[in-house]
């Protein structure tokens, strides 16, 4: 008996995590844009997804799972205005029952406006950038306070105060729950895409794994949905997709930090790459993202480090450093130049990346020369240089890949 | 929503002085649209002065409450829809290059 019941709730908690994965953003947004009350729609979300839980193992899960938890919280919105009984709720109360009984059809129109609006008040740039990241993790994706905390490194309660905070600045300082237009749109996009990608990047699960990459290929899904026409945002898809693709190969049995020419190109998520390439597809090349993207694909199609197209990333480079210079990204063109061209040419660009200033202590950009002059034959040295690299290493598993490294270099040195 | 804008210098101020908006055309071209309900230069800090009351005792002191690098040179006080078009008044200002700007929405007491 006990068998058959475990089973029935296995089932039942997928398809309310199914179906929340889809309505939750949508109930969520739906009643911010009646009420303007941004904790009283998520609690309603919340507590749909909570008798959802309750009561679908009993009744079964309803035909519309989305609509049901739409009425579900659209009522509990209800109950609550209706107890809180100030005047001006009145008016939320008559544009909550408005809202469609059967729960919004994922093809009407003001329905996906609800969500954009979501992620541009949450992306706003009058919010600072940590509080975005946290606001749209927690609002569009649904994701537990306490998670959300884990990543931050900081307590739930230090979390839901900060929730708290960014909620209150959204409501006291004005800002506007709506998608701008025109020119404002191009200048705010990309502030969304790098909220996104800093949630793509952001916060370490316990087994390495980034915490919210799922989550942040699920937004950009939806938003590519959303925006069709930007090609920034088709090209910011593509790439988490390529990065992704890696997720199962970027360790070795020991936990250790394994680089791209050394992982099982066998295991990486083929059907995920191919995703990616029909992405990028017809995108633009101009955005950043979308250089980026072509670069990763370029790793992404190769079939050994040894066929990889680097005389093309190494132009792709070239373009990025034009459009958005950063250190980073002339050490990475510095890397790409070094195995398209020669690690002597790659050494040059190296040493006019550095010389600002900005690489000093920078692991990477002491084993991007280790790893030159290793490839020079000079192995005493590169070394040497690894060993550096390794003593200002940001972590431990990328401490002892450069000791690794080191070790490599010096016994063909000796042999 | 009504924003205090308040002008103010900056230490770093843009150094493209090319097509710096003209303040007559951002006042009247604001005022016309009912976006700018008042505003005005101020006197410099030398014309400040500072009271205070302590302990019944007026205390009245020359100059201005903060000694900052960045002063308020003016204020204007908008009326806008929500924080984008406070934000759009606010850019188109001159002083948005030579110095910046500070939003600050007026309360809402009855919340």
């Amino acid at each position: 008996m006990t068998g058959v019941t475990d089973v029935r709730a296995a089932a039942t908690a997928s398809a309310v995590a199914a179906a929340s994965v889809d309505a939750y953003a949508r109930i969520v947004a739906a009643l911010i844009r009646v009420t303007g009350d941004w904790t009283l729609a998520e609690d309603c979300a919340q507590e749909a997804l909570t008798l959802a839980l309750q009561r679908w193992p009993l009744e079964g899960v309803p035909r519309n799972p989305g609509g049901w938890l739409m009425t579900v919280a659209r009522n509990r919105a209800v109950d609550v205005l209706r107890r809180a009984s100030v005047e001006r709720r009145k008016l939320a109360e008559l544009a909550v029952l408005a809202l469609n009984d059967q729960g919004p059809a994922p093809a009407r129109e003001e329905v996906v406006d609800d969500r954009l609006r979501l992620i541009f008040t949450c992306c706003h740039p009058a919010l600072a950038l940590e509080a975005r990241v946290a606001l749209t993790l927690r609002t569009i994706g649904g994701v537990p306070t306490a998670d959300i905390a884990r990543a931050f490194l900081v307590s739930e309660s230090t979390m839901t105060r900060r929730l708290t905070r960014a909620k209150t600045r959204i409501a006291e300082a004005g800002i506007p729950y709506g998608v701008p237009t025109g020119s404002a749109l191009t200048e705010r996009l990309p502030g969304v895409l790098a909220v996104l990608y800093l949630l793509f990047t952001h916060g370490y699960n316990a087994d390495g794994r980034p915490a919210f990459a799922e989550e942040a290929i699920r937004l950009a899904r939806l938003l590519r949905r959303l925006m069709p026409d930007q090609g920034e945002v088709s090209a910011l898809l593509a790439l988490f997709l390529f990065q992704h693709s890696r997720r199962e190969t970027r360790r070795d049995g020991q936990g250790n930090l394994l680089t791209l020419d050394r992982q099982d190109r066998r295991r990486w998520d083929h059907a995920a790459i191919a995703e990616g390439l029909r992405v990028l597809d017809g995108a633009p090349e101009a955005g950043p993202y979308a250089l980026q993207a072509r670069i990763a694909a370029c790793h992404a199609t190769a079939a050994s480090a040894d066929s990889t197209d680097w005389p093309a990333i190494a132009t792709w480079y070239d373009r990025l450093a034009e459009l958005q210079p950063s250190p980073v990204i002339e050490l990475n063109r510095a890397v790409a130049h070094g195995y398209a061209h020669g690690p002597a040419v790659g050494l040059a660009l190296l040493a006019q990346a550095r010389a600002g200033g900005a690489l000093d202590g920078y692991p990477l950009a002491v084993a991007a020369e280790a790893d030159l002059l290793a490839r020079q034959g000079q192995r005493e040295r590169a070394a040497a240089l690894f060993r550096q690299a390794a003593a200002v290493a940001h972590s431990e598993p990328e401490r002892r890949a450069l000791l690794d490294r080191a070790d490599e270099a010096a016994s063909h040195s000796s042999g | 929503m009504k924003y205090m804008m308040f002008v103010c210098t900056d230490t770093e101020p843009d150094t493209d002085k090319a097509a710096e908006p003209d303040i007559e055309v951002w006042v009247s071209d604001n005022d016309a649209r009912g976006r700018r309900l008042e505003g005005s230069a101020l006197a410099p800090t030398s014309a400040a002065t500072t009271v205070r009351v302590r302990d019944g005792r007026l205390l009245v002191s020359d100059g201005p409450f903060t000694e900052t690098k960045e002063v308020i040179v003016g204020y204007d006080l908008l009326e806008c829809a929500d924080l984008d078009e406070a934000i759009e008044v606010a850019r188109a200002h001159p002083m948005a290059r030579a110095g910046r700007l500070e939003l600050r929405p007026l309360a809402d007491l009855n919340d």
